[in-house]
C-alpha cells in the first residue's frame, strides 16, 4: 500500500507541477512527440492508403508490410536507428513513426474498401474525375474509418512515446519511468504511468467525439422511419 | 442517333462479353436491350457512356467516334440512371441531383432551382428534397435517379435495369410514369432489363439478346410478337406458353379475350 499513499503524496507535492521536470511541462514534450510522429506517419501512410484503396492495387502489399511493421520490437527498432541517426530524439521519432504507419495505412484503405462499389460506380457515371470521386465520395464516407486509424495511431504512440526518454533529449513523459526506475523511485515510476495513462484516455475520449461529428449528417446516424 | 460498328469486348479474365454487335439506334427513340443474365446487355449499354471501352469495333454518337471524345465530359452529357439508383449516401437528395449540373459548371442557386424543379417533374413532393437517400422508399430514390438523369437535359438517357429492385406495384409506377416523361421529353433512351413485358412496354425497338451479345432479333414489339426469328425468341417473348396467344370467346353478347392458357385478360371492344 505504501506505493500507491507514496505516488499520492508525488502528485501532492507541488514541486512535481512545475519547472523543466514538472508534469506540466513534461506533458507538453509528451504531447510534442506524439503529434509530431502521428504527423510525419500520416503524411506518408494516409495518402499511400488512400491510392491503395482507391486503385486496389499493392493491397496485398500493403496488409504484408504493415503486419511486419506491427511486429517490430520497439526499443530494438530505436537501437538499431540510433547506429544511424545518432543516440538522440531523431531515433525515437523514426521509431515511432514506423509505429504508427501501420494503423494509418489500414485506416485509409480499409476505410475506402467500405464505400459501396455502386456508389462509386454511379459517381464515375455521372461524370465525376477520379480526384472528384476521391475527394467528394470516397474520402467523406471513408472518413470514420480513417479517424479509426489515426486513432490507434496516436494511442499507441502516446503509450510508447516513453522510450523517447532513453534517448538524450527533452525526454516527455517516460522520464519519470526511466528516471524513477534507475533511482528505484518506485512512486515517480507509478505517477509517470498514470499521467500517461491519463493522457491516453483522455485522446481517446477527444477521438471518440471527432469520430461522431465525423458521422453526423450520416444516413445511418439519422435514420428515421417518417 | 447511337451506332455500334461490330462491337466486341472480350474482358482482362478472358470472358467474352459481346462477340460481334452492330446495330443502330434512332435518336428519340427508346431502344431495349433485353436477355438474361450474361447476355452482354449492360456491357452494350456502359459502351455508350465509356464506363466499358470496347475491345473491338466503334461506338458512334451521331457519327462521331467517342473513342475521341474525354470520357468525362461525356459522361456529363449524357443521363445515366441505374439499378438502386446508386445515390450518394451522404449527400441529401436535392446536392444528389444538382451534382449533375455543378460538375457542368452550373452555378450554385441556379443547380438548386433546376434540381427542385426536375424533381416535381418526376413527381417527387420536394419535401423530400432535403432528406438523406436512405430516408427514402426504394420507388422515391428511383425517382431520384430519374431525376440525376434527366436533370441536366441530355440527349441520351442510358437506363440500366433501373426498376429492377423495386416492387411490382411500384415499378409499373415507374414504367407509366417514364411513359409519360418520354412523351414530353423525346429522349433518345437506352433501356436494360431482363423483363420482356418491360421492354415491350418501354421499347419503340426492342433488341432481343442470347448469350455473348449475339442479336436473337431486333424490332418493335409487334413485330416481334408477328414474326419470332426463332425457337429462343419464341419461347423467350413466351409465345410457347400460351399468353401472347389470345382468342376471342363470346359471353352473352360480349367478345372475351383469353390467352393459351385458359385465362381470361380482357373485353374486346369494336373500334
Amino acid at each position: 500500500m505504501s506505493v500507491v499513499n507514496d505516488t499520492v503524496d508525488w502528485f501532492a507535492d507541488s514541486s512535481h507541477w512545475s519547472g523543466d521536470d514538472g508534469v506540466p511541462h513534461r506533458l507538453v514534450q509528451h504531447l510534442g512527440y506524439t503529434s509530431l510522429t502521428v504527423l510525419i506517419a500520416a503524411a506518408i501512410a494516409i495518402p499511400i492508403g488512400l491510392w491503395i484503396g482507391h486503385t486496389g492495387r499493392l493491397r496485398g502489399l500493403a496488409v504484408v508490410s504493415s503486419g511486419a511493421l506491427r511486429a517490430l520490437p520497439t526499443l530494438g527498432v530505436l537501437t538499431y536507428a540510433s547506429l544511424f541517426t545518432g543516440i538522440g530524439i531523431k531515433a525515437a521519432i523514426f521509431t515511432l513513426v514506423l509505429l504508427a504507419i501501420p494503423p494509418l495505412l489500414a485506416g485509409a484503405y480499409a476505410g475506402l474498401e467500405s464505400v459501396d462499389r455502386q456508389t462509386i460506380d454511379a459517381a464515375r457515371a455521372v461524370g465525376m474525375t477520379e480526384w472528384q470521386i476521391l475527394t467528394k465520395v470516397e474520402v467523406p464516407l471513408a472518413l470514420p474509418l480513417i479517424i479509426g486509424g489515426v486513432r490507434s495511431a496516436t494511442l499507441q504512440v502516446v503509450a510508447t512515446a516513453t522510450v523517447a526518454a532513453y534517448v538524450p533529449g527533452p525526454g516527455g513523459l517516460g522520464r519519470y519511468l526511466i528516471d524513477g526506475l534507475a533511482l528505484s523511485d518506485y512512486p515517480r515510476v507509478v505517477a509517470g504511468s498514470v499521467v500517461v495513462i491519463v493522457l491516453a484516455l483522455a485522446l481517446d475520449g477527444m477521438f471518440v467525439l471527432l469520430q461522431r461529428l465525423a458521422l453526423r449528417n450520416r444516413p445511418a446516424a439519422v435514420r428515421t422511419t417518417a | 442517333m447511337i451506332e455500334y460498328r461490330s462491337i466486341g469486348k472480350t474482358f482482362a479474365d478472358g470472358t467474352e462479353a459481346v462477340g460481334d454487335f452492330s446495330l443502330v439506334l434512332p435518336s428519340r427513340t427508346t431502344t431495349v436491350f433485353v436477355g438474361s443474365s450474361g447476355c452482354g446487355k449492360t456491357t452494350l449499354l456502359r459502351m455508350v457512356n465509356r464506363m466499358v471501352d470496347p475491345s473491338r469495333g466503334q461506338v458512334l454518337i451521331d457519327d462521331v467516334d467517342i473513342a475521341t471524345r474525354n470520357r468525362v465530359e461525356l459522361r456529363r452529357s449524357i443521363g445515366y440512371v441505374m439499378q438502386n439508383a446508386g445515390l450518394l449516401p451522404h449527400r441529401k437528395v436535392i446536392d444528389n441531383v444538382a451534382t449533375v449540373l455543378r460538375l457542368n459548371g452550373v452555378g450554385k442557386k441556379e443547380a438548386r432551382d433546376r434540381s427542385y424543379a426536375v424533381l416535381e417533374t418526376v413527381g417527387l413532393d420536394t419535401s423530400l428534397a432535403t432528406k438523406y437517400p436512405s430516408q427514402l422508399s426504394g420507388g422515391q430514390q428511383q425517382r431520384v435517379g430519374v431525376a440525376r438523369g434527366l436533370v441536366s437535359d441530355p440527349n441520351i438517357l442510358l437506363m440500366d435495369e433501373p426498376f429492377g429492385a423495386v416492387d411490382p406495384i411500384v415499378r409499373e409506377e415507374l414504367q407509366t410514369e417514364l411513359l409519360r416523361l418520354q412523351r414530353d421529353l423525346d429522349k433518345t433512351i437506352v433501356f436494360v432489363t431482363h423483363d420482356i413485358d418491360e421492354a415491350f412496354l418501354l421499347g419503340d425497338q426492342v433488341v432481343i439478346l442470347k448469350k455473348g451479345g449475339e442479336v436473337a432479333q431486333v424490332g418493335s414489339p409487334a413485330d416481334i410478337l408477328a414474326a419470332p426469328a426463332d425457337d429462343f425468341v419464341r419461347s423467350f417473348v413466351g409465345i410457347d406458353k400460351g399468353s401472347r396467344t389470345l382468342h376471342v370467346e363470346e359471353r352473352d353478347g360480349v367478345r372475351v379475350v383469353v390467352d393459351g392458357t385458359g385465362k381470361a385478360t380482357g373485353v374486346l371492344e369494336s373500334s
